[in-house]
């Protein structure tokens, strides 16, 4: 286990990963778009439109599960001090940002032929909204902070507090009376959705998911790099011999 | 299916491209910054290496 928690070793793994999950990237993303696009029929309720749900839908779930690896990853960073958990967690805060960021300005383009506006003040859309502030929140206080030890844990605690705020958005659908649909999956049972569709949309979230994978390792690389860059394996890497 | 009613989305075209348009954006972006950075942090490392190479 100390193998794998050591930054060289993880360097080196992540260097050989990103390239795998860079390829089955691509490969999961235009399978979810051609079904999602070409093969699957358009909805009765909502004609075409509803064609959204394959990038809004994942970026949703994305900027959930982003957010609690980062808020993991603190946790463990601040139990057992470990730097390459803080790192994955800084790593995980622009793209979890950029996935919420994603699923609010979809979900207002969904909303304004559906709903007949931008925006409203309803559980689910004020309860991301405030999931992009954390992150925010969370970038904005670990760059204020000098030692980036000390940032990280700062950072933690912030995410961590933060947490609560993810059963808030998952059961929003269900404790209020929002205007935003509630889930059509998850149910266990009763499918509401057709199998033609629920195929691109699977497909869709797991690409978006090696996707977060693979671009998270690489801000992780660049991380490393910069914080060992006094230890000599750094020092000793042939491309960095000027 | 013909080219023209593809585009158009049953008319909701601005609001279905827009969005797949924004992802590809947003994904695009993020695989440029890790690269940009990536090259960066490299290109400082080397000059580290440089000068402490010379004060040796």
């Amino acid at each position: 286990m100390h193998k794998y928690a050591s930054p060289k070793f993880f360097y080196t793994l992540a260097g050989q990963l990103i390239p795998w999950l860079g390829g089955v990237t691509v490969l999961l993303l235009l399978a979810g778009l051609y079904l999602g696009l070409f093969v699957a029929p358009a909805d009765y309720q909502q004609g075409e439109s509803y064609r959204i749900m394959f990038v809004h839908v994942p970026a949703a779930w994305m900027s959930m599960f982003i957010y609690m690896m980062m808020a993991g990853a603190g946790a463990v960073a601040l139990v057992w001090n470990i730097k390459l958990a803080e790192i994955f967690a800084n790593s995980c805060a622009p793209i979890g940002a950029s996935f919420t960021f994603l699923a609010l300005a979809t979900g207002s383009l969904w909303g304004k032929p559906m709903w007949g506006t931008w925006w409203a003040w309803d559980a689910r859309l004020t309860s991301e909204l405030i999931l992009f502030f954390l992150y925010i929140g969370y970038m904005a206080l670990q760059a204020s902070i000098e030692d980036p030890r000390r940032a990280a844990r700062a950072a933690a605690i912030l995410a961590l507090v933060g947490v609560v705020n993810i059963p808030v958005i998952h059961f929003s659908v269900e404790w209020w009376n929002t205007l935003h649909q509630p889930a059509s999956l998850g149910k266990v049972g009763t499918p509401s959705i057709h199998p033609s569709m629920l195929a691109p949309l699977l497909l869709m979230a797991l690409g978006f998911k090696t996707y977060f994978f693979a671009t998270m390792l690489m801000r992780m690389r660049n991380e490393i790099l910069e914080r060992e860059r006094h230890t000599t394996w750094v020092t000793d890497m042939p491309e960095l011999k000027a | 299916m013909n080219w023209q009613e593809f585009i158009s989305m049953g008319g909701y075209g601005v609001y279905v491209w827009g969005s797949y348009g924004l992802t590809a954006l947003i994904l695009v972006l993020n695989l440029f910054l890790p690269l940009r950075r990536r090259k960066v942090v490299r290109q400082r490392l080397r000059e580290f290496m440089r000068l402490k190479e010379q004060t040796r």
